[in-house]
């Protein structure tokens, strides 16, 4: 049996009619329906938080060369640290985020659906294939899709092979073709030039479950929930120093003490929000709100109990990123070689001022001129450990000698 | 009639290609499925899949040296991937790690003498909420603690056996009784 | 009659990203769909075409913004990150060469973030660059060094290593690599990969453990490595150069017991100059003779004469091929292919050895002469071979692989010791304290020192067919080839278009045979009415094209004679030849050779009467007779793309 426990909270998918959400899409002209799809104001849920509807209505809108096809891609490479809500999607809601893909496939004109599973979670590949099957035998996958003449549009795993990159949307489509996961020059973006060169829409899976939901209930129902920027309900990924890890599902806009108190983290003394790319905020900062407008995050909540070293998790994270940057650009292939010996300086206690400026303008530099996300925010947790916990940190001594105390 | 190694490897490789195509973006599930069988992307297979898809060599090697799970260097036939990243690190997966040195004799990224294990790293493997967790081939293992290791590889040698190349037949294990809170 | 031809099979290999092309859109289909748009750098403003890169846009408004792994003969990589620049309403810094304007924007290009940013960038290469530029080759012509001066680098921020990282590869005959200086720039890659389409070196593995490197990290001389040295001419730093054999030469010179002769080929001679800052296309042919000598060269021979000779090897060798096949009803390998690129023929020998025998059996100037020398010369003056060290000076860095080539040894010994590269030779005039464009000119040394203008566009691509059809179409003709082309210049051959296509009908035949070939083909009755056709081809990529396409038994399988040259421009784009290297820079290059030509007194090689006296005296039974097959002509080696 393949790992089933996960949801602390009820989820709202759990309510979806499966089906639903596609019956109503389909009923609508596509520019109706990524009109719904946009008053929903629905932002992608991988991290970026990109307006769904905008990116589908770019694909929807580009060419597609002779005798090719648009794509979707459901991006299934959940790689950032913390976060697994997808892995409980994907388990027990597969069913509504292929119907998101379908949907999605609908509004674009695509004929060909890929789901890019990490490699991490091949145990559920067999059961994703069985679905799908499924869907073929009743109709919802092949040829005219819910009668509509013309609406031909099937789905197809592909593994990813180990690499926290390939998340990247550019990355991935570059696995895809048979290359090493290194990001493109943006522009132009997947929606005009992705897949083998043709439009391609690339949405995370909550992304894709939410718009099935959406379809199900309306974009109203969905605008109310949440805040003004930041619409819907949210899954989040919370694990680390807390009695209750797991996924849960909590309106955008929730504070983070709010969630510590649902989680059982009371005591925390730092919380990661968004994974190893997003921020490290100390308890001064749990009044903040988790939106894409105040602490924006892909879900991914790690708690930090009283005795944690941060030094330490800075370290972890830093190491984390050296292992996963693809390599291609100078700064983040480099910038975080040079962050993670910081850190290390740090712990020995040789880390002067001075050089910690220097690191922090790195830091900068990384964030302003690397390729691609991994490396524009992975000085992301080392400048707020730093900024946060400085009074830890600084001055430690290093090992000590044989024969000192 | 004898059939030697290349030749087996020639003949898989004509059946991946025919399952996944013969283009540049066949690449990678031709890779994977031949990891998969040998545990392992030879020389050999490297060069005939490039000759095959008309792409260089060196590309392939590229690829491969690219990604976690494909490798041009045997590794055991049960790879252990346990993962590092933050949450698992603290729940406890140094002790893990510590008992799998133990146990195996290696240290992580050698393989045992009898090329039965691979002792890996992963990062995050999403598994950060029944941490500390561990990849062993297709199976994930969850809330692993030390004193579990022993009967973790028992399972691999017992249950996989002889028929590890099947592991699709194989009911995947969940995570020892008596986990976390 | 000639014509721009697409083979049938496209093999665009490039990553997606990486195809982006270094050309806005032609400036009327912009303007056809309402693509022309102003953009401001720095507060100019300038108006291009919709997709230009901002790199593009902010030369032509004169603003410089500085990059490093760009390189005009490439496609975009964005990967070094030096060329960012700050583009109004976007958060991050864009790659210059890599962001196309699609819309009206503003762009400031050093501003504290971008300054920083550079400067960061190459606080982070210094880091992990090993080597002290005053023992490096490229120290005073190094992007890297460049670039640290430009951004004012005065201490290492981020540290530097003070140990060699990396064993050099020393494995190959002409290329080196020295990888504690790379820095990852992918030039040698896409040059590799993308332009030549060998394939020998690749990103291997990933993060800050990503190595340029070959299959398996073999050394280079145990891949599919044709030798070419494209790599060579783009690599931005010392981590690849060729394999320099000066020290052996000055070896030579300065063993008093030792006869050094050199030889020049023209290519050197056009580029030479642009170590000694002078504009690319700057002809040196003859102060270089003063320098060679003031080295101490004891005999400075012209490479052109045995290319003459090649000439009227090769154009012989094609005769009797159509003779054979059109006549006595052999089966020939057509068509026949030029054999004097040593990279092109390596390659050959590696992708597709089923075609050794189209391959021409004619060696390469530079290995004919080696042979000459040390028999035929060697006679003439008296000396023993064995204390002649014959050097040549070549644009080409397979040369070296080519003298070490185990069938270049007819004299006895080996017929070429040294190949030295243009800027080889270039340095060791500078250890000899010469400032080349000072030197007073003076003429090449006799026997040799005779060539024609045939021999001297060989350096050009195209220039050695046109120099074989000077001959054959004349010898066939029987009236001045001047009467089928003005002034004998072949145009539809020359140019840098990939791939040239040309068909020459024969309406007219010489009733007798001249002297030269009449051992060898009885009458030329049988190419009357006929059509010749002939191909042209630059650079690997575009010999495998061609070379698809005759396997295929398209356009090109019907030719009779393909001119291959390894190198993109010919020899004057060699892997031997001043770096940096650029379509602007080859173009002039040739032109000097062209220019060459143009004043030439003799321009057909079979009038060389150099080399008629050679047939004369030595290879007494003519042009591919016995003789000439024992010294003048090789064999080839089926090598296959297996690696190990």
């Amino acid at each position: 049996m393949i790992p089933r426990d996960g949801k602390r909270t009820p989820l709202t998918f759990e309510s979806i009619t499966p089906g639903a959400g596609l019956t109503a899409a389909l009923k609508l002209s596509r520019a109706d329906l990524i009109a719904e799809l946009a008053a929903s104001k629905l932002r992608g849920r991988g991290g970026a938080g990109f307006p769904t509807a905008t990116k589908w209505n770019l694909a929807a809108a580009a060419r597609v060369q002779e005798g090719q096809h648009k794509y979707v891609v459901c991006n299934a490479d959940e790689g950032e640290p913390g976060t697994f809500k997808d892995r409980v999607l994907l388990l027990d809601h597969a069913d509504l985020v292929f119907e998101g893909m379908t949907i999605a496939a609908r509004a674009i004109g695509a004929r060909k659906g890929i789901l890019y599973l990490r490699a991490e979670y091949i145990y559920m590949r067999r059961l994703l294939e069985a679905e799908l099957i499924q869907r073929r035998e009743a109709g919802l996958l092949g040829s005219a899709i819910g009668g509509l003449e013309g609406f031909d549009f099937d789905i197809a795993i592909r593994m990813g092979a180990g690499a926290y990159v390939c998340g990247e949307e550019t990355a991935l489509i570059e696995s895809l073709e048979g290359n090493r996961g290194e990001p493109r020059n943006r522009p132009p973006f997947p929606v005009d030039t992705g897949f083998l060169r043709q439009p391609t829409v690339v949405n995370n899976v909550e992304t894709l479950a939410a718009v099935a939901a959406i379809f199900a209930k309306g974009a109203a129902w969905f605008r109310a929930i949440g805040s003004e920027q930041s619409t819907g309900f949210k899954l989040f990924s919370v694990s680390g120093d807390c009695e209750r890890p797991g996924v849960y599902e909590f309106p955008f806009a929730i504070t983070i003490a709010d969630l510590l108190s649902q989680v059982g983290g009371t005591n925390a003394k730092a919380v990661q929000v968004g994974g190893a790319s997003g921020t490290c905020l100390p308890a001064s900062e749990f009044g903040r709100r988790l939106a894409f407008e105040d602490a924006a995050t892909g879900g991914s909540i790690i708690v930090f109990g009283p005795g944690r070293d941060m030094l330490l998790v800075a370290k972890n994270f830093m190491e984390f990123f050296v292992e996963e940057s693809c390599g291609q650009c100078t700064p983040c292939r480099m910038g975080n070689v040079k962050l993670l010996e910081g850190i290390e300086m740090l712990e020995r206690g040789e880390c002067s001022s001075a050089y910690l400026s220097e690191l922090f303008g790195l830091c900068e530099t990384m964030q302003l001129a690397s390729k691609c996300g991994l490396g524009q925010s992975s000085p992301n947790a080392f400048l707020s450990i730093m900024h946060g916990f400085r009074n830890e940190i600084m001055g430690r001594s290093p090992v000590p000698m044989r024969g000192e105390r | 009639m004898l059939v030697n190694r290349q030749q087996r490897m020639q003949d898989l490789i004509q059946q991946l290609i025919e399952r996944h195509g013969r283009t540049r973006s066949a690449l990678i599930p031709i890779l994977q499925d031949l990891q998969r069988e040998d545990s392992v992307v030879s020389d050999f297979a490297m060069q005939v899949v490039a000759d095959e898809l008309g792409i260089h060599p060196a590309e392939v090697y590229g690829v491969v040296s690219f990604y976690s799970f494909l490798d041009h260097e045997p590794r055991g036939r049960f790879v252990i991937r346990l993962c590092r990243t933050i949450s698992c690190e603290m729940a406890g997966k140094a002790r893990v790690a510590r008992q799998l040195e133990n146990e195996l004799g290696i240290t992580f990224g050698q393989s045992t003498a009898d090329g039965r294990f691979s002792l890996e790293w992963a990062s995050c493997i999403g598994m950060c909420d029944q941490a500390p967790a561990l990849l062993v081939n297709e199976r994930v293992y969850a809330r692993v603690t030390a004193d579990q290791v022993h009967a973790i590889l028992d399972e691999c040698r017992q249950v996989f056996g002889a028929h590890a190349a099947h592991a699709e037949r194989v009911a995947v294990a969940v995570a020892v009784a008596g986990g976390a809170s | 009659m000639s014509s721009p031809v697409s083979p049938s099979v496209d093999t665009s290999r490039a990553p997606t990203s990486q195809t982006v092309k270094n050309d806005p859109l032609p400036s009327d289909v912009a303007e056809r769909i309402g693509g022309s748009i102003t953009v401001q750098i720095d507060g100019r403003d300038v108006k291009v075409p919709m997709g230009t890169t901002l790199l593009e846009a902010a030369k032509r408004v004169g603003v410089r913004i500085p990059t490093l792994c760009h390189h005009p003969d490439l496609c975009v990589a964005g990967v070094c990150r030096v060329c960012v620049v700050e583009v109004e309403g976007q958060r991050g810094l864009q790659a210059s060469c890599a962001y196309p304007v699609t819309s009206s924007m503003k762009v400031w290009t050093h501003t504290r973030k971008v300054r920083q940013a550079r400067r960061h960038i190459i606080d982070l290469l210094l880091s992990t660059h090993h080597g002290e530029c005053y023992s490096c080759k490229r120290n005073n012509n190094c992007e890297l060094q460049a670039l640290a001066r430009e951004c004012g680098v005065d201490h290492y921020r981020f540290g530097h290593v003070t140990e060699s990282q990396c064993p050099i590869d020393r494995s190959s005959h002409a290329v080196v690599r020295d990888m504690d200086k790379c820095i990852l720039c992918r030039r040698c890659v896409r040059t590799c990969i993308d332009m030549q389409e060998v394939g020998v070196l690749e990103a291997i593995g990933r993060s800050s453990q990503t190595r340029i490197s070959t299959y398996l990290d073999l050394p280079l001389a145990d891949v599919v490595c044709i030798n070419c040295g494209q790599c060579i001419n783009r690599c931005p730093t010392g981590a690849l150069h060729a394999n320099d054999s000066s020290d052996d030469v000055w070896r030579a010179i300065d063993d008093p017991t030792k006869h050094v002769v050199i030889q020049t080929a023209p290519s050197p001679r056009a580029a030479i100059g642009e170590c000694f800052g002078c504009e690319p296309g700057t002809s040196m042919t003859y102060p270089m003779n003063t320098a060679l000598r003031t080295v101490g060269f004891d005999k400075v021979f012209d490479t052109n004469f045995s290319a003459d000779l090649t000439i009227v090897e090769e154009g012989t060798e094609l005769l009797r091929r159509l003779h054979s096949a059109l006549v006595l009803q052999q089966p020939v390998a057509f068509p026949q292919f030029t054999s004097c690129s040593p990279g092109w023929v390596k390659f050959l020998e590696h992708f597709y050895p089923e075609y050794i025998p189209n391959l021409s059996t004619a060696k390469s100037p530079q290995q004919m002469f080696g042979a000459v020398i040390k028999t035929y010369y060697a006679k003439q003056h008296g000396l023993d071979p064995k204390d002649i060290v014959t050097v040549a000076l070549m644009p080409c860095s397979a040369k070296k692989f080519e003298c070490n080539r185990p069938e270049m040894a007819d004299s006895g010994f080996k017929d070429v010791d040294f190949g030295l590269t243009t800027r080889e030779m270039a340095q060791m005039f500078k250890e000899a304290a010469i400032h080349l464009p000072d030197m007073p000119g003076s003429d090449f040394d006799d026997p040799f020192g005779t060539s024609t203008g045939s021999g001297v566009i060989f350096g050009a691509t195209g220039g050695v067919m046109e120099s074989a059809l000077r001959m054959v179409l004349e010898l066939v003709s029987g009236s001045p080839v001047e009467k089928l082309f003005e002034h004998a210049n072949i145009v539809p051959v020359r140019g840098f278009e990939g791939v040239r296509y040309l068909e020459i009908p024969i309406t007219q035949v010489s009733p007798k045979v001249p002297a030269l070939l009449a051992r060898v083909i009885p009458s030329f009755e049988f190419l009357k009415g006929a059509t010749l056709k002939v191909a042209v081809a630059h650079g690997t990529a575009n010999a495998r094209r061609v070379m698809e396409d005759i396997k295929a038994g398209g356009k090109f399988s019907e030719c009779h004679f393909i001119e291959f040259m390894g190198c993109i421009g010919g020899c004057i784009g060699g892997g031997g030849q001043p770096i940096p290297t650029s379509p602007e820079i080859r173009a002039a290059r040739a032109r000097a050779l062209y220019q060459e030509d143009a004043v030439a007194v003799v321009r057909k090689s079979h009038e060389n009467p150099a080399v008629l006296k050679l047939y004369e005296q030595f290879f007494t039974d003519g042009p591919g007779g016995h003789l000439s097959h024992g010294l003048l002509h090789t064999s080839y080696v089926a090598r296959g793309k297996h690696i190990g």
